[in-house]
Formats: structure tokens, sequence, C-alpha cells
């Protein structure tokens, strides 16, 4: 199961969870993604070299993405 | 424009920089490279020096001149070894590790914090994530350095281990997040693009390791340690 998570004051929240043959589910979680990108949110897929990237879509092969906010210099 | 001294910003490029949006929203900044870090370490090292030089200069002069104008040559001496201090202090205050005095959630015994911190602990790896559990701060290695990443702040060991630069840099609108999703906000932004963290970020300390180490809270110290040695062998291989 591929999961879509936000960090938020909870710790993080888990907004949709899908598996990647299950079009319906997909489709819900796509919804939920833009929703919180149109929020302001920023979306990054980590991945298991210690790297993350930046995504803009909801990718297809991802097992975790991460919805942060922005961050800013002190 | 031109006769008040300033100059017209350049244009916001037609292309759109890739890796870290907020980044590319500072299309005026400078790149962060190697080389502006090497430029940016040796300004830091000549400001120091000239404060050392400027008020340790005066109390020889003085003392050569009269030895009882010992009281005042002290100060002079007392002020060319504050002044770096404090820089070196405000420096590592900069970096908040998870469960300091000044963490968002000092303690972290929350439910929001166990949950974050387990996510928190599922991004790091096994060794980094004892680090983390025992100094509060999370090791990162890159491009540019090894970096510690706190709630609040980074530091960046320089390869081979003697410079640390100690960025200020935190998530934008924090309110009520746990420490430790503080924490995965800035990894997860140094992880998406290093270069674009280290532009996002304010460089508030660039010198010596050991003059930040003294600085920092006594469990933290072994997290530098650690950043060190990591960037040691990584300019060694």
């Amino acid at each position: 199961m591929a999961r879509l998570i936000r960090l938020d004051r909870t710790g993080h929240t888990t907004l949709a969870e899908w598996a990647h043959e299950d079009r319906t589910a997909r489709e819900a979680a796509v919804s939920a993604f833009r929703r919180e990108l149109d929020n302001g949110m920023l979306a990054s897929v980590p991945r298991s070299d210690g790297t993350a990237e930046v995504v803009r879509e909801l990718p297809r092969d991802a097992d975790l993405v991460v919805l942060r906010r922005p961050i800013a210099g002190g | 424009m031109a006769h008040a001294g300033l100059t017209t910003p350049p244009r916001p490029p037609e292309t759109p920089r890739d890796g870290l949006e907020e980044a590319a929203a500072l299309w005026w900044r400078e790149e962060t490279t190697q080389r502006t870090l090497n430029r940016d370490g040796r300004r830091w090292t000549l400001w120091t020096a000239w404060i050392v030089i400027a008020f340790t200069a005066p109390g020889v002069v003085l003392l050569l001149l009269s030895p009882l104008a010992l009281p005042v040559a002290l100060g002079c001496f007392a002020h060319a070894w504050v002044v770096p201090w404090l820089q070196a202090r405000r420096g590592a205050r900069s970096v908040v590790p998870i469960g300091a005095e000044r963490s968002a959630s000092p303690g972290a015994h929350s439910g929001a914090d166990g949950v974050a911190l387990g996510l928190l602990g599922d991004l790091v790896g096994h060794r980094e994530r004892e680090l983390l559990a025992r100094t509060g701060l999370a090791l990162q290695r890159g491009e540019l350095g090894v970096w510690l990443v706190g709630e609040r702040g980074a530091l960046m060991v320089r390869p081979g281990g003697g410079r640390v630069d100690s960025w200020c840099v935190s998530v934008a609108a924090p309110e009520s997040l746990p420490g430790a999703d503080r924490v995965a906000h800035l990894l997860l932004a140094l992880r998406e693009d290093e270069r674009g963290f280290a532009k996002v970020a304010n460089l508030g300390f660039s010198g010596a390791a050991w003059r930040l180490r003294r600085s920092l809270p006594q469990r933290s110290r072994p997290a530098l340690d650690a950043a060190r040695s990591a960037a040691r062998e990584g300019a060694g291989s």
C-alpha cells in the first residue's frame, strides 16, 4: 500500500492509502494531493538512498509521499 | 535608483530552478557552491582575525606605554576573546536539538511527539537514528559537507572536519508542530536539494569546529564529533 501523509500538529496525518492497481483509491489520493498543494504544502518522496525528490504530481511508483510546509531562512 | 547608490535587481530567470521550490522563489540570491562556501569561510576567518588584532594591538601598545594601563589593556584582551566567542556561541545557539530547553516540545512526551519521532526515525538510517535519540540532531551526508539538522537551524561540517558552518533555517509556519516534525521538514528539504537548502538558509557563523563545539549543549556534542568523523572519512575516500 502506498501512503500520502501530511506533517502536522498530530505528528502526521494519513490523507490517503492506495494499492497501485486500485484506480478509485488512487484518484482519491490524487485529489487529496492536489488540494494540499493548493493550500501551500510541498510534496516530497523519500528515497531509500537517503535522498528525496520534489514532486508536483502524485507519482505512480512511490510507496510514501510526504507533504510538508515550506522552509525559510531565519 | 542609480543616484541613491542602488542597483536594479536581476530579472527572474525564464526557466525556473529545479529542486527546492523555496530556493526557486529566491531567484535573486547567489547559488551556494563549494566556491561560495570557501569564499564565505575566508571572509569569516579574516573578520575574526581582524577583531582579535583590533582589540589586542591597543592593549599591547598601552602596556608598552605604561604598565599602569594594565586594567585597560586587560579590557582590550577580554574583548579580543569575548567577541569571537559570542560569534561562535550565536552559531551554536542557532541550532535547536529535539528535547532541548528551547525545543518546541521539551521532553517530547505527548502522543504527537511520539508519532513525529516515529516517522523521523523511519526517515533516517539505523546509525543516525541512535545518534538522533542520543543528541537530538539528525546527521545527513551531503556533497557540500556533513549536516546536523535540528528543529531550527543546521550545522554543516566541511569536508576534512575542521570547519563548521551554522545555518539559520526553520519551517516557515511552525505553529504547534512537534519538534521531530520540524526536523523532518528540514531534513526532507535538505535531501531534496542540498544547494537549494543552503541558498534558502542564512549563514550565521563559519569557523573552527572546536570554537562552536564548546557552546553546544553537552548532550549534542557527540553529534558534532560524529559529523566531523564522517566529514574526515568522506574527505579521505
